[in-house]
């Protein structure tokens, strides 16, 4: 009995320089995600803020067909380095509407005319109230929602071009 | 010259801002009029995970994402709801990872008896080693 139970202390040792090892060879997952995905979209109705551009409520994700969310401000840097991404989206033929966060008209317009505007509407989120509402933690995030108003998936942080196949599958697949 | 010309345009560059311009929420910064009402919202923010800034409370955290939940916590006190209850609908957004109180459940369990077990194992260890010494 006395003579394993010398092992015990090294025993110990062992399994919390594994658990420490393993922290820092594979950090944990800090990536807030929305536990609103799989679930209806909640209701909201946004103020226009782009000149000639209209505003934003839920009840356009609930016209048949699948669209994607873009969640971004133009004081934001990734949303700047996705927008070539959204572009292509565009492209392809994916409706993409848009809530800008905490942002002014002017920033905005001239935020669109440097990096492109695949946008279909705009809504003014002035307190992030519709971004919490969203479980977003920050800009840029994108969801693509079904045409039942449906959320389907969520993409947190800025869409790289190796992103893109993916949510155009997701926005196929939602059809 | 070419080398010169752009040490200076290094040196006029303005820095990119990555924060918003625009003015924070009313009630971010400013306490309700009910010092009771604030007492419920201050103890609700206390323990509300800032979801930009994670090592912090809502209370805490200076980032513009924080100052916008506060203003939400004390505007939905304010408009008579429960501390518990807005713990929840952001808890129905965020999962339990936005309360710094998480609930007992399946994954919490080991969180919460843990320490009842450690004291139990502690005091039956003090007990044999106890009656050791006495003999």
């Amino acid at each position: 009995m006395r003579r394993w139970l010398i092992w015990t202390p090294l025993v110990l040792f062992a399994l919390l320089f594994a658990i420490v090892a393993g922290g820092l060879f594979k950090p944990a997952d800090r990536v807030v995600r929305s536990a609103l995905v799989g679930k209806p979209l909640p209701d909201f109705t946004l103020p226009p803020i782009a000149p000639g551009k209209p505003g934003l409520s839920s009840a356009a994700f609930r016209q048949g067909q699948p669209r994607l969310l873009n969640i971004f401000a133009s004081w934001c840097i990734p949303c700047a380095a996705e927008s070539p991404q959204l572009v292509r989206l565009k492209a392809m033929g994916v409706p993409i509407d848009a809530i800008a966060i905490r942002d002014t008209a002017p920033a905005l317009v001239d935020f669109l005319r440097r990096n492109g505007d695949p946008y279909d509407r705009i809504g003014d989120d002035r307190q992030s109230a519709v971004q919490l509402a969203l479980g977003s933690s920050g800009v840029p995030e994108s969801f693509v929602i079904d045409g039942r108003g449906r959320i389907v998936l969520q993409h947190v942080g800025d869409i790289r071009a190796d992103d893109v196949a993916t949510i155009a599958a997701a926005i196929r697949d939602a059809k | 010259m070419r080398r010169l010309l752009l040490l200076l345009a290094l040196a006029v560059a303005a820095p990119v801002s990555a924060d918003p311009s625009t003015p924070p929420a009313a009630l971010a910064y400013t306490q309700l009029r009910d010092p009771a009402q604030e007492a419920q919202a201050r103890d609700l923010m206390a323990t509300l995970r800032c979801v930009v800034c994670q090592g912090q409370s809502i209370a805490d955290s200076d980032a513009s994402m924080a100052g916008d939940m506060r203003a939400l916590v004390r505007s939905r006190i304010a408009a008579g709801e429960t501390p518990e209850a807005i713990r929840a609908w952001l808890v129905e957004r965020y999962g339990d990872y936005v309360t710094y109180d998480p609930p007992f459940g399946a994954a919490t369990w080991p969180l919460w008896l843990a320490p009842v077990a450690l004291l139990v194992i502690g005091a039956l260890i003090a007990r044999s080693s106890f009656r050791r010494t006495r003999r």
